[in-house]
């Protein structure tokens, strides 16, 4: 892909995104009637509003993304990552803000959709309709997810329920599934830090392949290894705020100086 | 600090540029028209999610999916016994009547008791999969109620059984069950919206709907006929409870399977009645859901 001026072509631009998380019962216990009913007497005005307290998860970020770039997201815990995917991907409303997509967004992953009380075999149909595969693509795809996942080197595993599974093969299938699908704009949660060392040197061959299909991708890692081998781009988030946009290797290296690595 | 190099949309402000390159807003509310059509083609889903709810209910249990008929069973029983044999609220009513009357009156309305019960938490028990995936929210209320719907069909084996063993046979009458459990569906997914709509944003609904609930069902005559409980009261207090949506959907099935339960036992207009009922809660509850597409995953 060309990238002179003209062929920059924007596919994600997120104009001065806020987005506030409300918690019930965050504030002081719920749950004791004492606090609630101080919470009745007082009515102080601030952050909790009738037992409602509201979380600040992302603050005025704002950024253009362009077609065939790889984005990486990095900061610490709660730094906002996720939520910011999940506002890009639509599946978050936000505050106030906007999010403006080149087509749908997806974020890779289907785990909320998959039923541990059913088989890998069902799973799979189930998981590939939540993500929006008709029957025949699921079919001509079935095989190639179950062998991705390689669940059935040890036997025939795939027609046992998932709740039967370990942690490591749950997770191989979940990703196996998830990956199936074509997107215009990827977006990866923390998924390259599943399974054994063989199934995630696949699994990062397969993102390489999903990057190459769709136009734009952002990866979410802790990992700054993963970062540096599949992003040219990386977004620097602390605590809800835009810290550092740029090049993969200036922003890591400053990440690095300021965590102490 | 950014890492674009000059370009011709630099003076460009955001929605400009988005405007520029045909970029639409992400999770926007899509038209009622968009929104019917993205339902429409997430239906295997919406089926597939059901039967996979249905399956995973009892798939720790020993004896597995023979509970689907089991539960239903032991659940006429139980009422039987206590309304039937106990209290003897089968006033007016023979008991080759009553037991299928009653056992009627039980399935039909745990249909509908069910399908609000799971809609309340349809959004907010499933905020996992509503942060995680894009799909009509429809989907989900429209869902439980289908596996509801499917639920009901493996009660209506043990109705049947009933029904035969207390003298009412097969006839051409017992074809219109089909069309009654059609409107009464289409009103407890109108139903399912409305409630999975108030409960995304007041989860506390949760708590509160197993006694609206258990209220409405004895206020429906589950287990006695309406206008002979009231004889004495006024006659409007009968007639409100007859016309209210559940008690038109249990009349309708006691009336197509039952012998010796007839016509006058059901208000005039019923079918007019239900239909209204379930096109007005059907599509309202629809759009009513619709309305706040764009809200719901918002914990």
């Amino acid at each position: 892909m060309a990238d002179t001026d003209q062929g920059r072509v924007p596919t994600v631009i997120a104009d001065d995104v806020h987005i506030v998380y409300r918690v019930n019962g965050g504030g002081g216990g719920r749950g004791s009637a004492t606090a609630a009913l101080s919470r009745i007497i007082r009515r102080r005005k601030g952050q909790t509003d009738r037992g409602v307290r509201k979380v600040h998860a992302v603050r005025g970020v704002s950024f253009t993304a362009y077609r065939g770039e790889a984005i990486g997201l990095i900061g610490t815990n709660g730094s906002g990552k996720s939520t910011l995917l999940r506002a890009i991907a639509g599946l978050l409303p936000t505050e106030s803000g906007k999010v403006y997509t080149d087509g749908q967004p997806s974020l890779l992953g289907v785990n909320a959709a998959l039923m541990s009380d059913l088989t890998g075999e069902r799973n799979v149909i189930l998981g590939g309709l939540a993500m929006g595969m008709d029957r025949e693509e699921i079919k001509s795809r079935y095989q190639d997810i179950v062998d991705f996942s390689g669940i059935n080197e040890k036997g025939d595993f795939i027609s046992l329920p998932m709740r039967t599974y370990s942690s490591g093969m749950g997770a191989r299938l979940r990703f196996a599934i998830a990956a199936a699908k074509q997107h215009d704009v990827l977006m990866i949660d923390e998924a390259l830090a599943t399974g054994d060392r063989k199934f995630q040197i696949r699994s990062e061959a397969r993102i390489r392949e999903l990057r190459k299909e769709a136009g734009t991708v952002f990866l979410v890692s802790h990992s700054n290894k993963s970062i540096r081998d599949t992003c040219d781009r990386v977004l620097w988030l602390e605590k809800g705020e835009l810290l550092m946009d740029g090049p993969t290797d200036e922003v890591i290296a400053a990440y690095e100086r300021e965590t102490g690595k | 600090m950014t890492s674009a190099r000059p370009s011709a949309d630099d003076g460009l402000s955001p929605a400009e540029l988005a405007a520029k390159y045909g970029l639409s807003v992400s999770g926007a509310r899509p038209g009622l028209r968009e929104y019917i059509r993205q339902l429409w083609g997430r239906r295997h889903f919406i089926l597939a999610f059901s039967q996979a709810k249905l399956t995973a209910q009892y798939s720790q249990a020993k004896l597995g999916q023979v509970w689907q008929v089991v539960t239903p069973l032991l659940n006429a029983f139980v009422y039987f016994l206590i309304f039937g044999v106990i209290i003897g609220a089968d006033r007016g009513m023979p008991r080759e009547v009553y037991v299928p009357f009653l056992v009627t009156g039980v399935f039909v309305f745990t249909f509908t008791q069910s399908s609000v019960m799971a809609g309340v938490r349809a959004i907010s028990g499933n905020l996992g999969l509503v942060r995680a995936l894009h799909f009509p929210r429809a989907s989900l209320p429209i869902s439980f109620a289908l596996q509801q719907l499917q639920q009901l069909l493996f009660s209506m084996v043990v109705l049947v059984a009933v029904a035969v063993i207390f003298g009412s046979y097969p006839s051409a009458s017992w074809l219109l069950v089909v069309p009654a459990l059609v409107l009464q569906f289409v009103f407890n997914a109108g139903l399912a919206l409305v409630v999975a709509r108030m409960g995304a944003k007041t989860p506390d609904l949760a708590q509160l709907m197993p006694f609206i609930m258990r209220t409405w069902m004895y206020a429906s005559g589950v287990m006695f006929s309406i206008p002979v409980m009231l004889e004495d009261k006024p006659a409007w207090i009968s007639d409100l409870l007859q016309y209210n949506p559940a008690a038109l959907h249990m009349d309708l099935i006691r009336f197509a399977l039952i012998d010796g339960y007839g016509g006058s036992n059901l208000p005039p207009h019923v079918w007019f009645a239900t239909l209204a009922w379930s096109v007005v809660i059907g599509v309202g509850g629809f759009v009513y859901f619709w309305k706040a597409e764009e809200r719901y995953g918002r914990g």
